[in-house]
């Protein structure tokens, strides 16, 4: 498939996602109402609907699949291994211990957001700084090992404060933020967050070319003369940055980040100056999909993390035996 | 000589192991005839344990925290956390429960298999006694019964069941009253955002079930449990009445665009449930909920209700709880959170 046409498929993909989810929801709306309402001549609950929950909420799912994903592509590129998610240096369980510390100590929502996000960006770079102390080189296997240990250190710290927590009311919004969801999400936050999602896929954007000779192998970057420390290290730093800003107001959202990549690699192939765009659209439209489930399928909400597992592991299953077969 | 010893032998053990028991489970358990030290399995025994009896507590399952104090006895205030027995994810060691020497374990709530068989490891493993009382909502005045004569407070314990049929009595006689149009559709707000709920059928939610209010969350089982929805879902159920357990919820309900729409917020019939010493709804399950009824008989149905809300639960503190509210903190404890 030529890669104008496979983005333009991905582009019209993600624009009828974010089309459905923008008329269906367990508030009804006629279609018609949605579309005047959106013009501001609508009933006032529906423009309430519209504006203040839907459109945040679908915005939301946007950023995050598109983060998620670029970040997942991302660090498979420059960790050259196609199983490695953006989670694998920690920053999903530094972001998750920083919030349910933040609902140990009653914070506000606002705070808890700030401290998840904290937490996150301090899990990469004690990490990173363990792997540095530990081999001056920078040992991609180093890294990875670094950041399985700390990881399960605050996977751990988790399960501690879990152990404290008060069982009637904290407990159970620990248990809720920990499987991931957009229900709870505000206009104001979603603004709070695209600053540091774009600051954080900007250099994959930008250096995409050289993060695509880095997936070559570093001996081969080093003769085209790509400085591979530093690279991976910008790249890290970015893929964190919006894979923890992301994490901050979605909770937990796993599989995304290390499913989608594949799906695009399949389409597009495994160029990465290819692969960057068609898995940001890709993941945002994987991601409108899901939430869009995860608001409609029940009359309660579907914790994202169970959708994502429960959709992504089967056609992860699925991919894996077709690239057997293909080889 | 060895008359004698035996004579000692059965005079010092005579007198301590001479009741059987049957408790909710239907499990005969051997109990001494005065108990005097008990421990709770978790928080809801802690609640039964402190109406009856305050003085046999050995700790408390969650310690309470500064704000609750207040509305406790003071000889109940600086016990120890004892922690919990669930089963798994146990706080509460097993030789730590040995080296507390109670009499007797005391665990309050679900009759079910798992708590069955976890009370008659417990049991064999530490050889002491281990009761399991039925928590179910509409058992509480034969629980209070129960772990009355079991502990031998009966007057006191007859007194408080006495007090808790009176309450089901009266809600049972205002909601008979009430026709079926009248009933209020109510929401339950839990956590700060206020989107975490009880579905139908949970235990969180049951007080609200119990007062004849239709509670709008239908759940995925026919037993509910907690929750999470979508500020879009609860627009679309379009509560009357908001229930909440949290303060900075209730705050933030009553001036966010988002909750204007639903007419319990636009009608002003959002309520924030009092929670000093022990939840008025649901945290823990266990007696405290006696007198969260009263209170949401008042709130939902304020021209049905009979009596002065302050003095109810003025009258309620005094005699389960054992402690004379002065008005500063009833008006604090009413204003809830």
């Amino acid at each position: 498939m030529r890669i104008a046409t496979a983005l333009l498929l991905l582009a019209g993909l993600l624009g009828i996602a974010m089309l459905v989810a923008a008329v269906v929801g367990p508030y009804r709306i006629p279609p018609l109402e949605v579309v005047s309402a959106l013009f501001g001549h609508g009933p006032k609950a529906a423009e309430t609907v519209l504006w203040r929950i839907r459109l945040p909420r679908i915005l939301a799912a946007l950023l995050a699949g598109a983060a998620l994903a670029a970040a997942g592509a991302a660090y498979q590129a420059v960790f050259r291994n196609p199983l490695v998610s953006p989670d694998i240096l920690g920053v999903s369980s530094g972001a998750g211990l920083g919030a349910v510390i933040g609902i140990l100590f009653g914070l506000p929502v606002v705070l808890i957001q700030l401290v998840g996000f904290a937490g996150g960006l301090a899990t990469v770079a004690a990490v990173a700084l363990l792997a540095r102390t530990l081999r001056g080189g920078g040992d991609v296997l180093v890294l990875v090992l670094a950041g399985i240990v700390v990881g399960a250190l605050a996977g751990a710290a988790i399960s501690l404060v879990k152990v404290l927590a008060d069982p009637y009311d904290q407990l159970p919004a620990i248990t809720f933020w920990l499987l991931g969801s957009l229900a709870g999400i505000k206009a104001a936050d979603v603004l709070a967050v695209l600053p540091a999602v774009l600051l954080g896929l900007a250099p994959l954007v930008a250096l995409r070319w050289r993060i695509g000779v880095l997936s070559l192998g570093e001996d081969e970057a080093r003769a085209l003369g790509v400085e591979a420390r530093r690279l991976r290290a910008i790249v890290i730093a970015g893929a964190t940055l919006a894979t923890a800003a992301v994490v901050a107001i979605a909770g937990i959202v796993g599989w995304v980040g290390l499913m989608v990549p594949h799906m695009a690699r399949l389409l597009v192939g495994p160029r990465f100056d290819r692969l960057l765009p068609a898995s940001i659209l890709l993941g945002a439209a994987f991601m409108v999909a899901v939430d869009t489930l995860a608001r409609t399928a029940a009359r309660i909400e579907m914790p994202l993390g169970v959708l994502t597992a429960a959709i992504g592991g089967p056609i992860f299953v699925w991919l894996l035996a077709r690239s057997r077969r293909l080889s | 000589m060895i008359r004698l010893l035996v004579a000692l032998l059965v005079l010092v053990a005579a007198p301590s192991w001479a009741r059987v028991v049957v408790d909710s489970a239907g499990r005969s358990v051997e109990v001494p005839e005065r108990i005097t030290r008990v421990l709770a399995a978790g928080p809801p025994a802690s609640v039964l344990l402190y109406v009856l009896a305050p003085e046999t507590m050995l700790g408390w399952s969650r310690a309470p925290r500064q704000p609750e104090l207040t509305y406790l006895q003071p000889a109940v205030r600086g016990l120890p956390e004892t922690g919990r027995l669930t089963g798994r994810g146990d706080t509460l060691n097993l030789e730590r429960l040995i080296a507390e020497k109670p009499d007797i374990v005391v665990d309050f709530g679900t009759i079910a298999d798992t708590y069955r068989s976890l009370a008659d490891r417990v049991q064999a493993q530490s050889g002491i006694p281990y009761l399991l009382i039925d928590g179910s909502f509409a058992a509480t005045p034969a629980a209070l019964r129960l772990l009355g004569d079991v502990l031998g407070v009966m007057p006191r314990a007859e007194a408080l069941a006495r007090a808790a049929e009176r309450i089901f009595a009266d809600v049972d006689r205002t909601v008979a009253a009430m026709p079926a149009e009248r009933r209020p559709r109510v929401y339950l707000a839990r956590s700060m955002l206020g989107l975490e709920t009880g579905s139908r059928g949970s235990i969180n939610t049951e007080i609200i079930e119990r007062v004849g209010a239709i509670n709008v969350v239908e759940g995925l089982r026919e037993k509910g449990g907690l929750v999470a929805v979508s500020p879009e879902q609860v627009l679309a159920w379009a509560p009357g009445v908001i229930i909440t357990l949290d303060p900075a919820f209730a705050d933030h309900a009553r001036i966010d665009p988002v909750w204007r729409p639903v007419p319990a917020v636009a009608e002003g019939r959002i309520y924030l449930a009092p929670g000093l010493p022990f939840g008025f709804i649901d945290a823990p399950p266990s007696v405290n909920r006696l007198i969260g009824l009263t209170w949401l008989l008042h709130k939902l149905y304020p021209d049905k209700a009979a009596g002065n809300l302050r003095a109810e639960v003025r009258d309620f503190y005094r005699l389960f709880y054992q402690v004379d509210v002065t008005d500063p903190d009833l008006d604090r404890l009413l204003a809830g959170g």
